[in-house]
């Protein structure tokens, strides 16, 4: 029988060479992602609740500051002092400052046919590269941390053949709310969703990474794409190499398969207060808007940049209305400046903020106050998620929020 | 007996505790936050042996551990859904948190009503009639038994 890549990469981990979907594996993970939203409470956990606090292997843990670098407060100061110390004293891979967390893994550890647990939901960003990527709880990590491995549910597959290539002007981020809003918000609850076909060698690996980081939003334990020369070049030029490339077989069980033209995908808005609540861009035109952001682990690399620097380049951002760039990493954000973006967006009004999750979690900075509204690339439009309980968020890619910041109100790239 | 907070579909983890409240040092110092935009009583109002019963897709979102945390720590007993988001699931079972698929008390409760739960039968009794609930796998069974995943770990060295 034949097997999907989730499958394949469960049976690697566990030292089998077959596993499907409802068997439930011991696994020994490659690597361990953590971030500041929650690595205090796994640092007090290990040190008072585990009856022999030990790591299995330091070796594969990755601690990333970047949901509220830098710190707003004492008390996240001291949550972040906790962290770095441990990861000092420790000799864990430690990272502050340097972009947002899948960003960072993208570009310096993710390699294809890994199993990763991440303490962050949007660790599903991984399988751009063809890794298995899921978000776990502190506990979970913990435990993963002290025994090196942990269990999991072998997931049922939905696979997504894509044919086409999108047309000009419209972005993953279209693709991937129109995916959601088609199959909802828990649409691929408990299980993995695949993507392959002709089409997603026409994608970009900051569109892959854009269209595998919101599959969480459809509930999705993770995502996966079939490794192609795109991906095994952005591999190569990072200096890394598979640990193993996976295709689901021909005889592989899928849950459902969907055949999704590119070429039909239009420009999409995600209405509050849910991500799966979908409309056509241009029935949101003449929203008005209060803030824009363009920013976080789903839309804030260099071709998410330059889309938007191509958008306001020589205009300016609308009166009383804030927009917020915030690159994904350092190295986006030295790159931004090298090709002159970050000048294009300085001069349009913008501002520009340092690599971090910024306004998209919420608690960070650019937060937004009763009754206002902001449009923004990033992942969730819950309510109160970019700040008080009684505000609006809307969702859409690089071109159309840029294109509402200058309008001050909701708007296509190709209207304004 | 405990009583019910009742709460609608695809509840997120950003309103059982919002985002401003997860670096707070601890979870003691978070619950009082619990369920603010949507109860801004709630945490004032819940007593130890209640529940939260709620439509499906509970839970959905981020994987923020403290939203479980939060609901355990202000003395939820149990949050029974229609289902649930498959990362707060899972947190849910490892801190020792039941959490229980029902499909039909939601619709069929008020808020404010009173509900006892048999978790060895896995039945609910509540306005004279009694629900049955979906079992989990023996796998998480046993990690809820145990009171949760930590406890586990220890018993196992």
């Amino acid at each position: 029988m034949g097997m999907t890549i989730a499958e394949k990469i469960i049976a690697c981990a566990a030292g089998k060479t077959e596993v499907h979907a409802g068997d439930i594996e011991t696994v020994t993970l490659d690597r361990l992602m953590s971030n500041d939203g929650t690595t205090h409470l796994t640092i007090d956990m290990f040190n008072n609740k585990i009856k022999h606090p030990r790591i299995a292997d330091t070796s594969k843990l990755v601690w990333i500051v970047d949901h509220n670098i830098p710190a707003d407060s004492p008390k996240t100061a001291a949550s972040q002092k906790k962290m770095r110390d441990f990861a000092r004293e420790h000799g864990i891979t430690f990272y502050e400052g340097e972009g947002v967390c899948h960003q960072v893994m993208m570009e310096n550890h993710v390699r294809p046919g890994e199993l990763i647990f991440g303490a962050d939901s949007h660790t599903c960003a991984y399988g751009a590269l063809g890794a298995f990527g899921t978000g776990v709880g502190c506990t979970d990590y913990l435990y993963a941390m002290v025994t090196g491995t942990s269990w999991l549910l072998v997931p049922e597959t939905i696979r997504f053949n894509l044919t086409g290539k999108l047309p000009e002007g419209v972005y993953a981020r279209d693709l991937i709310l129109t995916i959601i809003g088609k199959i909802s918000a828990n649409g691929a609850n408990y299980r993995a969703m695949e993507f392959a076909g002709e089409g997603l060698h026409t994608l970009t690996m900051a569109d892959r990474i854009s269209i595998c980081n919101l599959c969480v939003e459809a509930g999705a334990k993770t995502a996966l794409m079939e490794v192609d020369d795109v991906a095994m070049e952005y591999l190569t030029a990072h200096g890394r190499t598979p640990k193993a490339t996976f295709a689901s077989d021909p005889d592989a069980v899928f849950a459902e398969t969907y055949d999704i033209d590119l070429s039909t995908i239009r420009p999409i808005v995600a209405k509050p207060h849910f991500v799966d609540n979908v409309v056509p861009a241009d029935e949101c035109l003449g929203v008005k808007i209060d803030e824009a952001f363009l920013g976080s682990c789903n839309n804030g690399r260099i071709e998410d940049l330059r889309v938007g620097a191509a958008v306001i380049k020589g205009k300016k951002v609308a009166p009383k209305v804030r927009f917020l760039v915030v690159p994904a990493s350092r190295s986006v954000y030295k790159q931004a400046m090298e090709e002159g973006l970050l000048d294009i967006f300085m001069e349009s009004g913008a501002i520009v903020m340092n690599p971090n999750c910024s306004v998209c979690w919420g608690a960070c900075q650019g937060v937004i106050g009763e009754g206002e509204t902001l449009i923004s690339t990033g992942t969730r439009n819950f309510k109160g998620r970019a700040g008080h309980k009684d505000s609006f968020v809307y969702l859409a890619s690089a071109a159309t929020v840029t294109a509402s910041a200058v309008a001050g109100e909701i708007m296509t790239a190709d209207k304004l | 007996m405990g009583r019910i907070f009742k709460f609608e579909k695809d509840v997120d983890t950003d309103q059982i505790i919002a985002s401003q409240y997860l670096l707070f040092p601890t979870i003691e110092e978070m619950k009082s936050h619990t369920f603010e935009s949507l109860d801004a009583e709630f945490a004032e109002n819940v007593r130890p042996g209640d529940f939260v019963v709620a439509d499906e897709n509970f839970g959905c979102g981020s994987s923020r551990e403290q939203a479980p945390s939060v609901l355990k720590a202000l003395g939820v007993k149990a949050v029974i859904a229609k289902s649930f988001a498959r990362i707060f699931y899972r947190n849910s079972i490892n801190i020792g948190m039941p959490v229980i698929v029902s499909k039909e008390l939601h619709d069929a409760v008020s808020a404010g009503d009173e509900m006892e739960l048999d978790l060895e039968n896995g039945t609910i009794l509540a306005g004279g009639k009694t629900y049955s609930c979906t079992k989990l796998p023996q796998k998480m069974q046993d990690i809820l038994d145990q009171g949760g995943l930590i406890a586990s770990l220890n018993k196992e060295d």
